[in-house]
């Protein structure tokens, strides 16, 4: 599917649904309004989605549910998802897709693990390496999978989503061989890392008491995201990310260094999905083949809600950052009212319906204003 | 062409290659592996007749996915739509469902009716999004594949159910003139599909619209409609596999049930020659994909290699696959080739130009 093909199909295509409506809003102001925003109202309305959820969740479940424990417990419990997020929202703003993160996040816990391990039983099974040892052989593998993915997909034209589908199973395959087992995480330093928690008092609360939710993960993530937003804000690198998704060909031709950017993303997404791992073993403490299955979708998800284009082009990892928060949300909906984990599903689907619809409303209006 | 240029630029070649070699691998090493004998109920069973069986879930799925991938797109949600055919299915015989009805005794074949109906509405629903919206595949069926897992999860309560209907236990585990019904079922939608697209203009309409969408529908082939017509039919495939999983063991596993399915199917889609990006698709090597998907891991499991290496042996082939499949790789092997002699003639033929 060439970029340009894909273009003009959906422009095609929904004419029927996105024009009426599109159509509908008669006001020239807000039309050259949305015109003029047209990248960031996706971004926005996530966060103006994420606070509404939180104002209903008040609302419904009471005063437990506006705690800023409960807030920062956003952050800590899905520091991995937040971290693949921002090296993701590179990739679909590329206009690719990266299937291989969870699987490059377990190999991650599972390199920890078994490096670190030292057992002294029968069969005994690690290499009984120092951690920091391990972090940096985890990141380089993580980067080295997500260069040679980057190879496969700009060099050799394979699609995405099929190499990301074989760099999936390679990297598990890879934790697989290493163990089938889980192997719990020893090293008392890094046990001492993971449990450590800046203590935050809750002022909101009416019974202020310590409560000590920011691990040093979050802390990781920032440092990541204030650097994910330079380099897209401020830097070449990051301009030619959104050229290569928004009009690949286009950029070829303004002689930008398509091949160079496209490996870049990707490899800066293995790097990401490492760090995800690391994170989550932080958390977890222990290195499994099995862990994180099912992790991309939660990724994508909110990269997509966060306002980020599939077709690429736009994109914001603040946005993403807020997709992940939103769907966090959601999770808390279901934990806190006791509902079917089921239903938690079916609304993050509804809810990446309806933006995705939003996004071809928006993007028909300063499409049609342009012309206008 | 030479007769060698026939053979090796046929779209099977390298499905049926990949097969072969996996074949005689066994026979040398297992040749019982495809052993056919006649057993007590004088039915047909043994190693090759199991080793069909089991491919027919993923082959159901390709089947459908082939249309999908050759337009193009991806139906990622198959998965999650052949979850929902088994809980469909399942809460029907019973008689409990989120709504519960009266009478439990439902006819056999209404439910199986009523489930291929949900199938095709779940099939419609993605063609929808993807020819009306204009939503592109990938994204309109992953919204889908999360949405519908969360629906199965509903609709069985996420219990686990069961079942002690035998006759719709015996849509998977009976047999018809000595084969298992399953294997019946995969011939039977193979030869339609076969019939359907090769016999009549159909199949060169999705070849079309997979090729070039806007210049098919400039050249009147109704785009949208052949959309959604492959949906459905992806839809309906997935449902009917449902149907077949949820008769096989008479139960269901909501979370679990059609896991990672989607992902297998696309593989024996890609294996079997159909190229990613649209156009021309290949029923046949699809079919070949989904028996080398059966293959492999039984012949790795036989090897003594632990089933840990499974996957990984996976990805190797999948990478293996898609470079021979790639322009990048023709375009050097045709430039190992290629003599001094020819070479000269070609830079004089675009001189004269």
């Amino acid at each position: 599917m060439s970029q340009f093909d894909l273009r003009k199909a959906i422009n095609n295509a929904t004419e029927k649904i996105a024009a009426p409506i599109a159509s509908r809003i008669k006001s020239d102001k807000i039309k050259r309004f949305i015109a003029q925003h047209v990248k960031i109202i996706p971004s926005v309305s996530t966060l103006v989605l994420f606070l509404i959820a939180f104002i209903i969740g008040g609302i419904i479940f009471g005063e437990n549910f506006v705690t800023l424990r409960n807030t920062l417990s956003l952050f800590t419990d899905n520091t991995h998802l937040l971290i693949s997020a921002v090296g993701m929202t590179l990739v679909i703003i590329s206009g690719g897709i990266d299937l291989s993160v969870g699987s490059v996040a377990a190999l991650s816990t599972m390199i920890l693990a078994f490096g670190t391990a030292v057992d002294h039983g029968p069969d005994a099974i690690g290499l009984g390496l120092p951690m920091w040892l391990c972090v940096l052989v985890a990141l380089a593998v993580g980067t080295l999978l997500g260069y040679l993915m980057g190879i496969l997909i700009q060099i050799f034209k394979v699609p995405p989503f099929i190499a990301t589908l074989g760099g999936m199973f390679f990297a598990r395959g890879l934790a697989l061989i290493i163990s089938t087992d889980s192997i719990p995480i020893s090293d008392e330093g890094f046990r001492a890392l993971g449990m450590w928690r800046i203590p935050i008092p809750d002022i909101f609360h009416s019974n202020p008491r310590l409560i000590a939710p920011i691990g040093i993960g979050v802390f990781i993530f920032i440092v990541l995201l204030i650097f994910a937003i330079i380099l897209m804000k401020s830097t070449k690198l990051g301009r030619n990310v959104y050229a290569i998704g928004g009009n690949e060909h286009s950029a070829e031709l303004m002689g930008l260094p398509v091949k160079r950017t496209r490996i870049f993303v990707y490899t800066f997404n293995g790097f990401c999905s490492a760090l995800a791992g690391i994170a989550f073993s932080l958390s977890l403490l222990s290195g499994w083949g099995r862990h994180l299955i099912g992790m991309e979708l939660e990724v994508i998800a909110p990269v997509v809600i966060g306002g980020s284009l599939l077709t690429g082009g736009i994109g914001y990892p603040l946005g993403s950052m807020f997709g992940v928060m939103t769907q966090g949300i959601i999770g808390k909906f279901v934990s806190f009212g006791n509902l079917m984990s089921g239903y938690a599903k079916i609304m993050v689907g509804v809810l990446l319906f309806l933006f995705i619809v939003m996004q071809r409303i928006v993007i028909i209006i300063a499409e049609k204003n342009k012309e206008a | 062409m030479s007769v060698l240029k026939r053979i090796t630029g046929s779209a099977m070649f390298t499905p049926l290659l990949v097969l072969l070699l996996i074949v005689i691998f066994n026979l040398i090493v297992q040749p019982g592996i495809f052993s056919v004998s006649i057993n007590a109920d004088g039915n047909l069973s043994g190693g090759l007749m199991l080793i069909l069986l089991r491919s027919v879930p993923v082959m159901l799925l390709a089947l459908g996915m082939t249309l999908v991938i050759a337009t193009g797109g991806v139906d990622l949600s198959v998965g999650s739509v052949l979850a929902i055919g088994s809980a469909v299915s399942l809460s029907l015989i019973r008689g409990d469902t989120v709504a519960p009805t009266a009478d439990t005794a439902m006819a056999l074949w209404l439910v199986v009716v009523i489930t291929m109906i949900v199938g095709v509405v779940c099939g419609l629903w993605n063609g929808f999004l993807v020819a009306k919206i204009g939503i592109p595949p990938i994204v309109a069926t992953l919204i889908f594949m999360v949405a519908g897992r969360g629906l199965t999860q509903v609709i069985t309560l996420e219990r686990s159910i069961t079942t002690g209907h035998l006759p719709f236990g015996q849509i998977a585990n009976g047999f018809t003139l000595g084969v298992q019904n399953p294997i019946w079922i995969a011939f039977i939608i193979f030869m339609m599909f076969w019939l359907f697209t090769r016999k009549t203009a159909f199949g060169l309409f999705v070849e079309s619209t997979g090729i070039n969408k806007s210049a098919a529908k400039y050249s009147g082939i109704k785009s949208t409609k052949i959309l959604l017509a492959i949906y459905a039919i992806s839809g309906l495939c997935a449902s009917i596999a449902g149907i077949l999983s949820a008769s096989n063991i008479l139960a269901i596993q909501p979370a679990r049930a059609g896991e990672d399915m989607e992902l297998d199917a696309i593989l024996a889609v890609v294996l079997g020659g159909t190229n990613m990006k649209g156009g021309k698709f290949n029923l046949g090597g699809t079919v070949i994909g989904a028996i080398i998907l059966d293959l492999l891991p039984r012949t790795m499991t036989f090897l003594g290699v632990g089933i840990q290496y499974s996957m990984f042996i996976k990805a190797v082939v999948i990478v293996l696959i898609v470079l021979i499949q790639s322009p990048t790789t023709g375009r050097f092997v045709k430039s190992l080739f290629k003599t001094k002699v020819s070479n000269k003639q070609e830079v004089a033929a675009n001189e004269s130009v």
